[in-house]
């Protein structure tokens, strides 16, 4: 054992007990209408001991670990997947069993879980946005969320002050939303890695904040309540109709009024949207322009020297991944019936940005795995929602270490080639 | 009668105070192989980048087809028919070779968006096409079989050979290539040698070439030039080459 892993190891302790000091050992409280500072208890600072020899054990042996985290078997998808040319025949019965799955299903779980599906599903297609230019692309855009909150607040805003319906409003999100990715584009063209990142970091906040403090058309910090929810070809689904003569769908049906109704309509809308996504950008990575998108993250310099437009090459990644955002926002609005700013932060951006690195760069089977980990973890670990930023954190450490290519790294296309 | 293709007067590259490339002359003719010979440094790289658009010259003309080309973004240099290999070669490693060799004809596609969504018949018909030139240049090159594999995983020597594969299905007028005998074992150089020459031979593409491999150079040429420092040092064809002390000098001074 050389002496910088000792040095390594006791510095990282250091910190550790510094940070947990801060943290843990101290606290302010209020005593009987005095603030007071009160040191941990026994117990608190048995558990910092704990800890911190946990982090002094864990760097000093970190090859140990390392190898620890290397034993852990891999998933092998190759084993568990029957072999390539059954696999083609298999694949469209797949995945119609998938969807029919998903349509059955709601009709036999509880309100919340339908709910909750239907957050997940927001969230898979926010990663197949960011995944276009991020994973495909190789953009590192940390402001993804403004976009989510352009196709949000159209919606709402159209919704409130023209009365327009959601259907009408998703393709105006989608393209309002795009017309932003467009305009971010322009100005970051020639900005790669850190410098990128810093400035779409700064334009996610730049529209949060506007969003804030425009209070004459927003509503500001109260956001924007009473937003409709969408209708099957005009019919509500609440218990009266909102509108003079409307019907609603329990009465058309001659169905007695449930709210799941409403739930589980959402979520159908939800799978809709998201079928359409992944059919979308399935085909794209195919095409041309996805390949583009790829050359690009893969060799800027050799991109160019082939005679390929980089300008149009980055817009239209933006543009694209943008509007998916938007179509996303408008959705959210819809199935909140209220937003505000608070809903389009930047931690939001980091959990999709999460989603998609823990998918595995560019794949879109990682991404629908690691949005539905990312939105059903902090669920289970209910009583743990204080921490719940801390385990977020130790789940992309453990994921980095173990996997560091993504739950499900991408698969090349295999294309067929005439022999001459 | 043989014309002319690329005509370089007075090329000039300074960055700050270096004069890297100073008042350098080229011509390189319809179906001529010619190379630029120099020492280390000598800023033969230099050219290629200003040639192909990534720098612009400080000075000089640059004439493509009697066009002027110095200025254009390089994107659309290499659609006029000028493309260019990489000292250090630049694949699109996680890609696989096939997808390297469709995105060269990126341009050749029809990247409408809807037409690619929708699959219309011009779509399927220029996909086809562009896979069939693909599978024929891999062919030339012998990396058929290798088609479907991720190009990082290739072999050096088959990295070289698939980056000039991938500039030649872009249907250019003017290859140029940078080093690309360069960390090759000499089967591989001679087989590299016999590509260059078929290319002129049948394919009836020029070639503007940069090598420190002499032997190779002086094989093939139709014409060297000889650069030392930026500044032109001496041009002919291998024989004026080999016999000029001016050249001699430059290249023992090196040592
Ligand atoms: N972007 C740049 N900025 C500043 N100096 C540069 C730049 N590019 C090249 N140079 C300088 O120009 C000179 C010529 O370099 P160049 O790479 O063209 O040489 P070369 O002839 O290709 O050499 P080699 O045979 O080693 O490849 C060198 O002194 C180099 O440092
Ligand atoms: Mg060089």
């Amino acid at each position: 054992m050389t002496s910088s892993k000792l040095y390594n190891a006791i510095f990282a302790a250091g910190i550790a007990l510094i940070l947990a000091c801060l943290m843990i050992g101290v606290k302010l409280d209020t005593d009987s209408s005095v603030l007071a500072v009160k040191g941990a208890t026994a117990e608190q600072w048995i558990w910092i001991a704990v800890g911190i020899s946990v982090v002094f054990l864990s760097q000093l042996f970190s090859a140990q670990v390392d190898a620890l985290f290397g034993a852990i078997p891999k998933p092998n998808f190759k084993a568990v997947l029957p072999q390539e040319k059954k696999m083609a025949v298999l694949k469209p019965w797949l995945i119609s069993a998938v969807i029919v799955g998903m349509l059955i299903w709601p009709f036999m779980v509880s309100r919340g879980t339908v709910d909750l599906a239907t957050l997940t599903l927001i969230y898979i297609m926010l990663g197949l946005g960011l995944n276009i230019v991020v994973g495909l692309a190789g953009l590192l855009d940390l402001g993804f969320v403004a976009f989510y909150a352009v196709g949000a607040y159209t919606y709402a805003l159209l919704s409130q002050y023209f009365g327009m319906s959601f259907w009408a409003c998703l393709p105006i999100s989608a393209g309002l939303a795009a017309l932003f990715g467009f305009l971010l584009g322009f100005p970051v063209l020639r900005l790669r890695g850190d410098y990128l990142a810093i400035v779409t970091l700064g334009f996610g906040e730049i529209i949060r904040i506007l969003l804030n403090n425009w209070t004459s058309l927003t509503g500001g910090p109260n956001g924007i309540s009473g937003i409709d929810k969408p209708t099957l070809f005009g019919l509500e689904f609440n218990r009266r109709a909102k509108e003079e003569g409307a019907m609603t769908f329990h009465e058309y049906f001659d169905m007695d009024y449930s709210s799941s109704y409403k739930v589980i309509f959402l979520y159908l809308i939800a799978v809709l949207l998201v079928i359409c996504v992944i059919y979308l950008i399935n085909r794209l990575m195919r095409m041309p322009i996805g390949r583009a998108w790829e050359a690009l993250r893969e060799d800027e310099i050799a991109c160019r020297s082939l005679g390929l437009n980089r300008t149009a090459i980055k817009l239209s990644a933006f543009t694209l991944g943008a509007s998916t955002a938007g179509f996303a926002g408008c959705f959210f609005a819809a199935r909140q019936g209220f937003i505000s700013p608070e809903s389009f932060i930047f931690i939001e951006s980091a959990i999709i940005l999460a989603i998609v690195v823990l998918g595995g760069m560019g794949s879109q089977m990682g991404i629908i795995f690691a949005a539905i980990i990312m939105t059903i973890l902090p669920e289970l670990a209910r009583e743990f929602s204080e921490y719940r930023m801390l385990l977020f954190g130790l789940l992309m450490v453990v994921m980095m270490r173990w996997r560091p290519e993504g739950l499900v790294p991408i698969k090349r296309p295999n294309l067929e080639l005439k022999q001459q | 009668m043989s014309q002319l293709l690329l005509d370089v007067n007075g090329l000039t590259m300074r960055f700050g105070g270096l004069v890297a490339v100073n008042g350098v002359n080229l011509k390189v003719k319809n179906r001529q192989i010619v190379s630029v010979i120099g020492p280390n440094g000598a800023g033969k790289t230099t050219v290629f980048n200003c040639l192909s658009g990534f720098y612009i010259p400080t000075e000089g003309s640059v004439m493509l087809k009697n066009q002027q080309i110095a200025g254009l973004k390089d994107y659309q240099i290499s659609r006029k028919g000028l493309v260019r290999t990489f000292q250090h070669v630049r694949l699109f490693q996680k890609m696989t070779v096939i997808e390297n060799m469709l995105v060269a004809q990126h341009r050749h596609l029809n990247t409408n968006l809807f037409s690619g969504l929708l699959k219309t018949p011009n779509y399927r018909r220029l996909e086809k096409d562009a896979m069939e030139h693909a599978a024929h240049w891999l062919k030339e090159v012998r990396l058929l079989d290798y088609a479907n594999r991720e190009a990082g995983n290739l072999s050096y020597g088959q990295q070289r050979r698939l980056e000039i594969a991938r500039c030649m299905v872009t249907q250019p007028e003017l290859l140029m290539l940078d080093e690309p005998a360069a960390g090759l074992n000499p089967n591989e150089t001679k087989e590299l040698d016999e590509l260059i020459i078929s290319l002129r031979d049948e394919h009836e593409i020029s070639i503007l070439l940069i090598e420190h491999d002499m032997s190779l150079v002086m094989g093939i040429s139709d014409h060297i030039y000889v650069i030392a420092q930026g500044t032109p040092l001496a041009d002919g064809n291998a024989e004026q080459i080999k016999g000029n002390p001016d050249v001699i000098k430059a290249y023992l001074g090196e040592e």
